[in-house]
């Protein structure tokens, strides 16, 4: 501090102002939270509609996964005499047993949503750049880890829904070249879902996947600290700074409970589902793998399954690569980049709304490559030819987006991949509300 | 000159250290494999199961067994053939439909036909089949390991 006279200079004129901010800097050093967050934040990141608040939600989620699963672990079985058996009791005799359980039911299914909303806010306002590409790739890993945590949790149950959901999941994993039928095999121990899956499923469930996914959040916390903070676009001024607490600490207070108090009544009124005793002599029909495979399941039923996990892959590689295929930096932090940008994520929109049903349509009723080319393997009729078509049109699609829009690589980008995003949630909202016995199209609810 | 060819103590022991870590972490990983290696027990699914004399299934028959998971097929030249019961698309059960002569998955509606041939997409392939032997005069299934094949053929028969 510069001395004049005796006079110190200052920013704050007020000598009460002063103290109330070196109060607050030193409640800030001494607050865990502050090992978190930032002592100060910019102004602009702090708007609610920037982040949606998603990023903490999702870890307030898995918090809360963790509490409700140590006590479900006090109460459960992972035995096929006796797994149904705990999960009946614990809805029956246990005080707040079926609320528990609820609650991590719904949390599990939502931290999902969550955490692909997540992905998109992320996506859509170019979070992934300007040095933030490894980070980008921590945050699918642990996409990745969410999706593994559901789908072993969805076994524990071991009613009929658990045990043909896991081993038509456990079959479309054996379909992947190479490596598929080493997951398979172990992640089951034996030719079918038994006892050793089960084992399997619940040592993954509550021990190999907390570690990792602890592990793994608290890089995806410290990676965004030293990536500089929430993206945001560039500004020829700087952005007024404010003190985490209270004014993160308020938003991150409201939204918390907010989230906790709809999801506890949620978890109230809407049961977690349990069907009969799983009988792996009697499958039911239709037999569907869990809601967020449905999607998967659906592209198999026009595929071979190679081509129908073929793109998948080559999608979520696309994702993984995107912090380096999409290099341009001068459009972060600005939701869907430019005007331009907006409308193409808004025709992308549109297209993943409306094209994935009339393809379904089209291949349900008129499109049969196998019988129109009955010389040619299943595999190059079923398999590469409606990949290669597929991906074909995903390039008209951006090409579309470059000349009809005059949109630059990174906003024909943003197009595509909100296109896929859109589709996904499409195809499986199909999967789910459109499949009936036997897999065919059926109008919902009739 | 010499000393550039020789090799340091200090660096010998550095090597060598490294060397024995690296020893170790591969024995905790083959261990881990071992450990976690699926294992399958005599006499029930995933053993050999012993169905019975060969006189009891008649010519052109099909006989479930439920705790082996597959249906024992005697064609009516008297060649047996055991199939598994997990259809080959995406894993339920099949059934046994005698009206039909066929066999049915309910989960997406594949047809195989009495040798476990597909009858009605979308399973790739036929059923997988199971090792048949007949010693003794009894039948014996082999259920460690299914062998996958893309259609029936008349040498997967076996005979007593």
């Amino acid at each position: 501090m510069i001395q004049t006279g005796d006079k110190p200079l200052s920013t704050y004129p007020h000598r009460r102002d002063r103290e109330v901010e070196r109060n607050r800097m030193k409640a800030v050093m001494n607050n865990l939270i502050l090992h978190l967050h930032p002592a100060k934040v910019p102004a602009p990141a702090l708007k609610f509609t920037y982040t949606w608040g998603l990023g903490g939600l999702a870890t307030l989620l898995t918090l809360t996964l963790i509490g409700t699963g140590i006590l479900l672990m006090f109460r459960y079985d992972a035995s096929v005499e006796r797994a149904y058996a705990s999960v009946q009791y614990l809805e029956t005799q246990v005080y707040f047993g079926s609320m528990l359980r609820s609650v991590h039911h719904w949390a599990g299914n939502l931290l999902l949503v969550v955490a692909f909303l997540h992905m998109i806010r992320v996506f859509v306002t170019g979070g992934y750049k300007q040095g933030r590409g490894i980070n980008w790739l921590v945050g699918l890993g642990l996409l990745l880890l969410v999706v593994a945590f559901n789908f072993t949790g969805y076994l524990l149950p071991w009613d009929q829904l658990a045990y043909w959901a896991v081993t038509v999941a456990t079959h479309l994993l054996s379909y992947i070249p190479l490596v598929g039928g080493g997951i398979n095999n172990f992640l089951l121990a034996g030719p079918e879902v038994g006892q050793d899956a089960l084992r399997n499923f619940y040592a993954i469930h509550v021990a190999v996947l907390p570690a990792a996914i602890l592990a793994v959040m608290t890089y995806h916390f410290w990676r965004i600290r030293k990536d500089g903070g929430v993206s945001q676009p560039k500004r020829k001024e700087r952005a007024l700074k404010l003190t985490t607490i209270p004014h993160l600490v308020q938003i991150e207070l409201v939204a918390a409970v907010t989230l906790l108090t709809t999801l506890f009544l949620w978890a109230m009124f809407v049961p977690a589902p349990l069907e009969a005793l799983a009988n792996p002599s009697q499958p039911p029909n239709p037999a569907k793998a869990a809601w967020y495979f449905l999607g998967l399941q659906e592209m198999l039923l026009h595929m071979h399954p190679l081509a129908a996990l073929a793109l998948p892959g080559i999608i979520f590689a696309g994702l993984a690569l995107l912090p380096w295929w999409d290099a341009r930096e001068d459009d972060i932090g600005v939701y869907f980049r430019s005007a331009i940008g907006e409308r193409a994520a808004l025709i992308a929109v549109a297209l993943g709304v409306l094209l994935p049903p009339a393809l379904v349509i089209l291949d349900e009723f008129w499109v049969d490559f196998p019988g129109w080319l009955p010389w040619l393997p299943t595999l190059i009729s079923n398999g590469f030819i409606p990949l290669a078509l597929t991906l074909g049109g995903l390039t008209a699609i951006y090409v579309l987006f470059r000349r009809a829009l005059r949109a630059n690589h990174s906003e024909a980008t943003l197009g595509l991949f909100l296109f896929l995003f859109v589709s996904l949630v499409t195809l499986t909202f199909i999967g789910v509300f459109f499949r009936g016995p036997n897999m065919a199209l059926v109008w919902p609810f009739s | 000159m010499k000393a550039s060819t020789e090799m340091s103590r200090r660096h010998f022991l550095r090597l060598g250290a490294n060397a024995l870590a690296a020893l170790a972490t591969l024995e905790i990983l083959g261990a881990s494999l071992l450990f976690l290696k699926p294992r399958s027990m005599e006499g029930e699914f995933g053993g050999m199961v012993k169905a019975g004399p060969t006189d009891s299934f008649p010519p052109g028959s099909i006989t479930e067994f439920p705790d082996g998971r597959f249906f024992l097929i005697r064609a009516k030249d008297g060649g047996f053939l055991a199939v598994y019961r997990r259809c080959t698309h995406l894993g339920c059960a099949v059934s046994w439909e005698p009206a039909a002569n066929e066999f049915v998955c309910p989960c997406h509606g594949s047809h195989f036909d009495f040798y476990g041939d597909v009858q009605n997409p979308p399973a790739p392939r036929a059923l997988d089949a199971f090792a048949v032997h007949i010693e003794e005069g009894d039948v014996w299934v082999d259920t460690s390991r299914p062998q996958s094949r893309d259609e029936f053929k008349s040498d997967q028969l076996v005979y007593a």
